[in-house]
């Protein structure tokens, strides 16, 4: 798999999904490639199961809520531009791009509300647009060891609820979700110790891979500065 | 310090008084050998040589022959003493974390030493080259060799390479140089100092060994590639300093007989190259040898560790017979068995070759630090002010040039750069270790007629950057981390950036890894077709969760669960009428606990490096971790695998559909779900036969939530009973821990025991009702399968499996 073989290939719709998505055509050949190498009988889309193959997807513990927003109203199939959708959400905030934006176009993907959304829809299962003190029950099921009992829990998923509840009706909504991530913003931004992302790469690449490092090997900056505006 | 040291106070004590009786023992015994007979030698010998030169002498009853044992037998006492001091060490919890471990051995050596020397006890055992080269240093290399992540280290390999190489090389050569234009100023009294001397030296004191402060800052969690350079620096520096040495001390040599020639110095380079790659060729072969040995060994398991350890010593003593870098081989054979033998070999092989391999580094690095210290104290010291000043001096500055101007040239080749804090770190990690010592130790004297001040200044640079860095490293680093200081203030900001950054990392898995595409891709694909299918036994399982499952252990699973069921409240629990309306009420302090157990108890991100202790093996959090999120998300999981499995679909279902109807459950609908349940257990044995009772005790927990529930719903009477039926059956299994933890819970509710589980079957229906709710995401699918599931339960076999 060299690179003369990689440019060959030709990604089904290329075109539309780098104009919706705003990828570059570097990583969405990257990312082509991770799609085949994930679909592991080459039909064409991803189903659960590839995606619970990735080992390590499978010890996190947010593992099946993530694998479930690639698979948006119980379809059982996700094909290369569904995937690459979800993963757009990711791709960090672009300095120029968000400048010259035409306003009547869409919201990017990858805009602060976007981002907001997709996390916002981990918690709510039933897509009421409300996060319930049931739903944050189990998001904190999933997330705390086994150390902290059931009652603990009870309470401190009261406490959530209530802490960023504004209208009293005992839900978070979306727009109460957004007010508490507020000054998560600020408290990412040029931490430096962030990420996990320690490739030595060659030059050639580099442009293309910082655009996605930067998102993915969160440098801060995908739920960073630039959203906070 | 010494408020630190009062836990092991008690157990040093009597160590010292064994210690004390020993040095009084042979003392008494070569006094009574003088007495006996003035001209026999003293020696380890002597007694019998006394003994049988006195024809008068019977047999006595009691006899002492200390000598005979002496050198074990203080060697097992030093080694004693050292566990017993660490066991207070880590007593006292505070204390790991503010210093090294190696602090701590190097007071116990100077102890020892102290004691040696004030009661005049006749030389202990030395160290000698042969005794360091042979068994001291093979061990501690080869366990930070196998400790070494393998695939961040080869995603770093340029960095790493080109820090820890011409790092190593700028600091001897910078911190050598320097010191012999010191050596020219007169008035220092070191003209007879000369430039091979200095560059020894240099070469010896810029071994460092600064994973001895990567368990300081552990709990700071510096990024991966900054722990990545570290490690990695710790690898190569030691192999790079000891063939230096080596060639440094020949050139010494030769320089008594004859000059140097500009072509000595050019074989020199060439020799210091074909040693490094030489080294690890051998080793890369001794890997593979026994990595494929290691295929044959399934029916005599208990030879595993020998073969892992004598095939790594083996490459380690075939290299230095061919004057190659034994460290580099014995280094590489360790990372190239180590993927292949981690999957041929048992479980409890794997375990003993990691506890085996923790044991010997820490004996011989002990060892090392206790003759540091006795070294230190005694007469054998030369003091020059002018020469340790300024070797503490270069060896400072020497190291801040090769980290800045190193890192400054491979950032413009990263993607993440180094940031100025990283880069300061490195430069502060630079603790010299027990490598400088032993390497100035072995000086031979007859080539160095200033040894013992160059013993001298290594252990001044060895204190000053163990006790001094090694101390304020961990608060530095506190100190830049600019994260740690931030506060989370609320409860939802600390759950939800949790979230994000697990979703981050989930997210980043799905992309898979975007480094060193091509050649690592080309690795991979020869490693297939090729390595694994020589090296590796056949019957290893297909998918990375398959051998997940099979790295669970079950016990730990079962007992890990239980105690989370069991362990008490931390802060009082709302009452339940009291929530509705009250939890207004929670105090400021409940708050603060509350994120207090958030923050410990939330699952860490996952890390693709292992947390590394070089003195300990700490059951890792995040092995732990992934055993929990597995067997909590084990319906999932074991659903894939089942599809993966390709069974077809209709078959079993169909056979079972039979049994079902011979079962004599008809119209009971709430059993048959109680029996949903406990199907779930029992399918899929073949995969994971340990599993079934730990999903229950795992269970327990939604249970409780399900307990809640029951307040809103009436249940139908006639189930009752038979829910007492079903909660018997529970406690046969899970015993009386359990049992214990469940009456707990029925005190704190008002309810009646057998209701718990009468609930569990209303709930489990209503739980299904909402989940069909949910309507699109409860797929077609998943309702087959839940159907399916139903069939099997009915199967009386199956129950039966279960007990």
């Amino acid at each position: 798999m060299g690179s003369s073989g990689s440019h060959a290939t030709v990604i089904p719709d290329g075109d539309s999904i780098r104009r919706e998505t705003g990828f570059s055509q570097a990583s969405l050949l990257r990312l082509y490639h991770r799609f085949r190498a994930l679909d592991r009988n080459k039909k064409g889309y991803l189903s659960r199961m590839d995606l619970q193959q990735i080992g390590a997807l499978a010890v996190n513990p947010l593992g099946d809520r993530i694998i479930d927003s690639f698979f948006p109203d119980g379809s059982q199939r996700v094909d290369f531009s569904g995937f690459v959708r979800v993963l757009a959400h990711f791709r960090p905030v672009d300095e120029e791009e968000a400048g010259i934006r035409d306003p009547k176009q869409p919201e990017p993907l990858n805009s602060r509300m976007n981002k907001l959304r997709f996390a916002f829809q981990l918690y709510d299962l039933d897509r009421d647009g409300k996060i319930s003190r049931h739903e944050m029950l189990q998001v904190l099921r999933l997330m705390v060891g086994v150390q902290v009992t059931e009652e603990q829990l009870e309470s401190i998923a009261d406490r959530t609820v209530q802490e960023a509840d504004e209208d009293g009706d005992g839900a978070v909504s979306f727009l109460e979700f957004t007010k508490v991530r507020m000054p998560l913003g600020t408290l990412r931004v040029q931490t430096g110790w962030e990420g996990s992302g320690n490739q030595v790469q060659c030059r050639a690449e580099r442009g293309a891979l910082r655009e996605w490092g930067e998102g993915l090997w969160g440098r801060g900056r995908a739920w960073g500065r630039k959203s906070e505006v | 310090m010494s408020m630190g040291f009062w836990p092991f106070d008690s157990f040093g004590s009597w160590m010292l008084l064994l210690l004390l009786v020993a040095l009084a023992c042979s003392k008494a015994s070569s006094d009574l050998n003088k007495s006996t007979n003035s001209t026999t030698q003293h020696g380890p010998n002597a007694w019998f040589a006394a003994a049988s030169s006195e024809p008068d002498e019977r047999i006595s009853v009691f006899e002492l022959d200390y000598d005979y044992v002496q050198i074990p037998y203080e060697v097992t006492l030093w080694i004693l003493l050292a566990s017993l001091a660490k066991i207070g060490f880590h007593l006292y919890r505070r204390l790991p974390g503010l210093m090294p471990e190696s602090c701590l051995l190097i007071l116990v050596g100077a102890l020892v030493g102290g004691i040696i020397f004030g009661t005049d006890h006749k030389s202990p055992p030395v160290m000698d080259s042969s005794i360091y080269f042979l068994y001291l240093l093979p061990p501690m290399v080869l366990e930070s060799g196998y400790f070494m992540p393998t695939r961040p280290f080869f995603e770093n390999m340029g960095s790493i390479l080109w820090w820890a190489g011409p790092g190593a090389l700028i600091n001897a050569f910078g911190i050598g140089l320097s010191l012999y234009l010191i050596c020219q100023i007169k008035a220092f009294g070191l003209s007879d100092v000369n430039l091979l001397h200095n560059l020894l030296f240099g070469s010896l004191i810029s071994s460092v060994d600064p994973v001895a402060v990567l368990a300081v800052f552990e709990e700071a969690r510096v990024n991966e590639q900054l722990y990545m350079m570290i490690f990695g620096e710790t690898l190569l520096n030691d192999g790079i300093s000891v063939v230096l040495y080596n060639i440094l001390i020949a050139f010494t040599k030769m320089h008594k007989f004859e000059d140097i020639e500009p072509v000595d110095i050019l074989a020199g380079c060439a020799r210091f190259i074909v040693v490094g790659c030489g080294g690890v060729f051998f080793g890369i072969i001794f890997g593979f040898i026994s990595a494929f040995i290691t295929r044959f060994t399934q029916n005599i398991s208990a030879i595993e560790p020998l073969i892992v350890f004598m095939f790594s010593y083996l490459s380690y003593l075939v290299a230095e017979t061919l004057y190659l870098s034994g460290i580099l081989a014995i280094t590489a054979c360790a990372v190239t068995m180590k993927k292949y033998v981690e999957e041929n070999v048992s479980q409890t092989s794997y375990t003993t070759i990691k506890y085996f391999m923790k044991m010997l580094s820490s004996v011989s690095e002990t060892l090392i630090f206790i003759f540091m210290g006795v070294s230190t104290i005694g007469k054998n010291h030369e003091w020059n002010w002018a020469f340790i000043c300024f070797t503490l001096v270069f060896c400072q500055i020497w190291r801040a040039i090769s980290v800045f101007a190193l890192f400054y040239v491979s950032n413009k080749f990263r993607t993440f750069p180094f940031s100025i804090k990283d880069q300061c770190i490195i430069f502060y990690s630079g603790v010299r270790g027990a490598g400088s010592f032993s390497l100035a130790f072995l000086l031979p004297l007859s080539l160095f007629p200033r040894k013992k001040l160059f013993v001298t200044a290594t252990l001044v640079v060895i204190y000053f950057t163990v006790f001094i860095q090694g101390i304020t490293i961990g608060p530095l680093v506190r100190y830049l981390d600019v994260r740690k200081t931030n506060k989370k203030e609320s409860i939802n900001e600390e759950l939800h950036t949790r979230l994000m950054d697990h979703l981050k990392a989930g997210i980043e898995d799905v992309c898979g890894q975007w480094s060193h595409y091509q050649v690592r891709d080309k690795f991979k694909k020869f490693d297939h077709r090729y390595l694994r299918k020589i090296l590796i036994r056949t019957n290893v399982p297909k998918s990375s969760i398959v051998s997940l499952y099979k790295k669970l252990e079950m016990k730990q699973a079962i007992e890990m669960a239980e105690t989370g069921i069991l362990s008490s409240t931390a802060f009082s629990v709302p009452h339940q009428a009291q929530r509705i309306q009250g939890v207004k009420r929670l105090s400021p302090e409940d708050v603060e606990s509350m994120r207090d157990i958030l923050t410990h108890n939330m699952y860490q991100v996952r890390k693709r490096t292992l947390s590394y202790n070089k003195y300990n093996l700490k059951p890792q959090t995040s092995e732990k971790q992934a055993k929990e999120i597995l067997i909590r998300r084990q319906n999932t999981l074991r659903e894939s695998l089942r599809k993966g499995h390709s069974l077809p679909w209709g078959k079993p279902t169909g056979t079972k559909n039979i049994r079902y109807l011979s079962f004599p459950y008809s119209n009971q609908p709430l059993k048959a779900r109680r029996d949903t349940r406990a199907a779930e257990f029992t399918d899929d044995d073949s995969c994971h036969p340990g599993f079934p009772p730990v999903m229950f005790s795992v269970q327990s927990r939604t249970r409780s939530l399900q307990e809640r529930r029951q307040v809103q719903e009436a249940i139908p009477m006639k189930s009752f009973h038979r829910g007492r039926e079903a909660l018997n059956f529970d406690d046969q299994r899970t015993g009386q821990k359990e049992h214990g933890g469940r009456d707990k819970r029925g005190i704190l509710k008002p309810k009646p025991l057998f209701h718990t589980v009468d609930e569990e079957y209303a709930s489990g229906e209503q739980s299904e009702e909402e989940a069909s709710a949910i309507g699109p995401r409860w797929t077609a699918e998943q309702k087959q399968k839940h159907s399916r599931d139903h069939h099997q339960s009915h199967s009386p076999l199956l129950q039966r499996k279960d007990f």
